[in-house]
């Protein structure tokens, strides 16, 4: 009995073992066939895309195209990471991944993990996207497109009407244009709403500003920030760089920001405990504030010109991996997306701006108003302007070394370094972050 | 149930007919290779899951390996050289072991504390030491996610408590000592009631009379606690403080959710409360993508565990040694 209860035992983990080989080897074995039955394409973004009501319609011509999108409202912090995962293990990325303008730079220098989308008839589609905005897509030779465009972040400066009320400011937004041609103006009119005590910081956080001065300089001038053009790291000899930080030093020094670090827990909780009066506004900007601030505060918000002139910070990409089983449905389907009636569509639902000049031309945008920031004409207010953004050339590591440098911003915000060495920091930070 | 592997075979009749030969070899067999089978499972996962990546991570961390990129030529030890040059390893090192050493030792103290009580005889014996459970029992992110908030400069609890008593608002992201005690406090919460249910256990197994003669020889509470529980708890202590080595040095979650925002990876603006594991996979993956370097930080965070971890059983030889000999 007792030989026979072992063999049993050995038969059974026999069975275990092989049972257990058996379903390491075929882990990724389980895909069904492509060619039948109805498609399922997954589109990963992050933040807030606004393509819901657009899947819908696809989904409605295209009977056989499934479409689920993954990631939705997710921090752009958490989702380059995944991205990078699933394109280096070949496997897990979705049909469909958006990219945004600031780590396509990484993306374009590895092109063999996407689609070529000029061999699948996207040439054509050249004259439906701003001209930089159709180059950033394309490789350093120009021989591969990664990914075609979806919203460009043209410039604005929200703020709360009602706490301008309070301060004694003017609360109309042209007026309130008026008040800020130049960011010292602005930094001006930030220490009147502060002598008035409001309880609310006059904006957000340094760095958020840092960048926008940073775009908007370097647009205005060289054409390019940390990077030049020949890829040479110029975060010390760039004189936009010093100059954006300089100004964010003297906000700064103004006690002008709620040191609310940007996208972080305390910086959602301030937009609903109304802790600060303005923050700068790139067009996608305003569908993150209206998902921070909630419904209690609609019409509470406005939108004006924003300080200085113009400038570009963000906007995205549609790409299609080469690991998708569905590469001509996904091309499609970003197509589609990426089209002026698309962009429109986005636009209507969570307001990134088009990156298509018909769409941009299109009245459905140049006449439309945003209900949550009381009615502002947003279609004038960031269309106007965008035909005319000079795009920010951007370097290999732009990312670790932005990331460097805004956070040398950040610690002479906290007060744990003076300005002096936060330049310092930034500059070393820099370069060893770019050598890595 | 213990299952006696060296067990013979029943003896086969004298009169070998084909057929019980047949049956003898194979039961030979069973005796012989049998066991080798059962324990397989194991080393089959151990070797996929364990062995396996830890070979490929040493592999990968002699290579200039971006993740992305199509070449990974090799370099030998050209990761390893600046990484041991490298400040912010060695300040995401001391992170860590700060972190570990505030969080560790009260943790097992305040478990032998616990343990201790529950090992009484209390009413609802056995709800209280479920209950003690639970903190373990909830996920990790909810924890770190409450306890950031909790722990929040502008609208944390415990900044509003602190100025109740007229202590300044403290910004416990942005101050090195303080993140590393809120971190310290997730960690304790969600591990003391596991080590203690360890130690309960433990206690269990100690003969009762023990605590009787101890008694009649006039021995208080206290003392016995010091002079019987804990000596013979010292192998159980030995697990806990490896086991709490192995995860203390390991810490990602609760650090990585403490900071919120841009750049959480970094731990704060000055990588206040960065640990290992967050460097690494800020080098490995956004913003470096230097998959090689990350491997390397991998490694040398393996080697830091064990000699911490011999460390550590070293020292409680060192303090134990004379009270139990037999367990040397």
């Amino acid at each position: 009995m007792a030989t026979f209860t072992r063999r049993h035992l050995a038969a059974v983990a026999l069975v275990a073992t092989t049972a257990l080989l058996g379903t390491a080897a075929c882990g990724g074995g389980d895909d069904k066939s492509a060619d039948d039955g109805p498609v399922t394409l997954t589109v990963d973004v992050f933040g807030q895309f606004g393509y819901d009501e657009l899947y819908k319609e696809y989904m409605a011509s295209h009977p056989d195209v499934k479409i689920v999108e993954r990631g939705t409202g997710s921090n752009l912090d958490e989702y380059s990471p995944k991205l990078t995962q699933w394109l280096a293990a070949g496997k897990g990325a979705g049909d469909i991944v958006a990219i945004e303008e600031g780590l396509l730079v990484e993306y374009k220098a590895n092109p063999q993990n996407f689609v070529n989308l000029l061999d699948h008839g996207a040439a054509d589609l050249k004259g439906n996207f701003l001209e930089w905005k159709w180059n950033q897509g394309l490789t350093a030779d120009g021989k591969q497109l990664i990914g075609l465009g979806t919203d460009v972040g043209g410039m604005a400066m929200c703020y709360r009407k009602d706490l301008f009320a309070k301060a004694g400011l003017p609360t109309d937004r042209d007026a309130v244009s008026k008040l800020w041609p130049t960011w010292q103006d602005y930094i001006k009119v930030g220490e009147q709403f502060k002598a008035k005590n409001t309880g609310a910081a006059f904006l957000d956080a340094a760095t958020n500003t840092f960048n926008t001065i940073l775009l908007q300089s370097a647009g205005n001038a060289q054409g390019y920030s940390y990077y030049d053009t020949g890829n040479n790291l110029v975060v010390d000899s760039n004189p936009a760089v010093k100059q954006a930080y300089d100004t964010t030093m003297d906000i700064i020094d103004s006690g002008l920001s709620g040191k609310y670090g940007s996208w972080s827990e305390e910086w959602v909780s301030a937009f609903k405990q109304s802790k600060f009066a303005t923050i700068a506004c790139p067009a996608w900007m305003t569908g993150v504030i209206e998902g921070n601030a909630g419904p209690g505060a609609k019409g509470r918000w406005d939108i004006a010109q924003v300080p200085g002139n113009g400038g570009n910070w963000g906007g995205s990409f549609l790409a299609v991996p080469k690991q998708s089983r569905h590469q001509a449905e996904a091309i499609e389907l970003a197509k589609f997306l990426t089209s002026a009636k698309g962009q429109i569509g986005a636009f209507k639902a969570k307001g990134p701006l088009p990156s298509s000049p018909q769409a941009l031309e299109d009245p459905a945008i140049v006449d439309s108003e945003n209900a949550y920031f009381s009615d502002a004409p947003v279609g004038k207010i960031f269309a106007t302007g965008a035909k005319s953004l000079k795009p920010v050339y951007m370097g290999p590591k732009n990312q670790a070394v932005r990331t460097e440098v805004e956070n040398a911003v950040r610690t002479v915000e906290l007060g744990q370094r003076s300005p002096e060495q936060g330049w310092t920091d930034a500059v070393n930070n820099a370069e060893k972050a770019a050598a890595k | 149930m213990a299952v006696q592997l060296d067990a013979r075979p029943p003896v086969a009749p004298a009169h070998r007919t084909p057929r019980t030969a047949r049956a003898a070899r194979l039961s030979r067999f069973d005796t012989r290779y049998s066991p080798y089978l059962y324990i397989a499972p194991f080393f089959l996962l151990f070797g996929v899951f364990g062995i396996y990546p830890l070979m490929y991570t040493f592999w990968v961390s002699l290579h200039d390996w971006d993740l992305l990129g199509a070449e990974h030529p090799f370099i030998g030890l050209d990761n390893y050289t600046p990484l041991l040059a490298d400040p912010d390893f060695w300040h995401a090192v001391v992170n860590t072991l700060g972190i570990f050493v505030i969080s560790t030792v009260p943790q097992l103290l305040l478990a032998l504390w616990l343990a201790n009580l529950l090992n009484r005889r209390l009413r609802a014996r056995t709800t209280w030491r479920m209950a003690v459970l639970i903190p373990n029992v909830t996920s990790t992110a909810a924890v770190a996610i409450v306890f950031a908030v909790l722990f929040g400069r502008d609208f944390g609890m415990i900044n509003w408590l602190l100025d109740l008593v007229g202590v300044d608002a403290i910004d416990w992201k942005a101050n090195r000592f303080a993140a590393w005690t809120a971190i310290s406090a997730m960690v304790d919460w969600r591990w003391t009631g596991y080590n203690a249910l360890i130690f309960l256990a433990a206690m269990q197994a100690i003969p009762r009379d023990l605590y009787e003669s101890a008694s009649i020889d006039g021995a208080g509470r206290s003392r016995q606690f010091w002079s019987i529980t804990v000596p013979l708890l010292k192998p159980t202590i030995v697990f806990a403080v490896i086991i709490s080595t192995i995860g203390g040095l390991q810490l990602f979650t609760e650090p990585r959710l403490f900071n919120s925002g841009t750049n959480a990876i970094r731990g704060g603006p000055l990588r206040e409360s960065q640990t290992v594991t967050m460097y690494m996979f800020e080098n490995a993956f956004a913003p470096h993508y230097n998959f090689g370097y990350g491997s390397a930080i991998a490694w040398l965070l393996f080697a830091l565990i064990a000699v911490v971890a011999a460390g550590n059983v070293l020292l409680l030889r060192r303090l134990g040694g004379g009270v139990r000999k037999e367990d040397d």
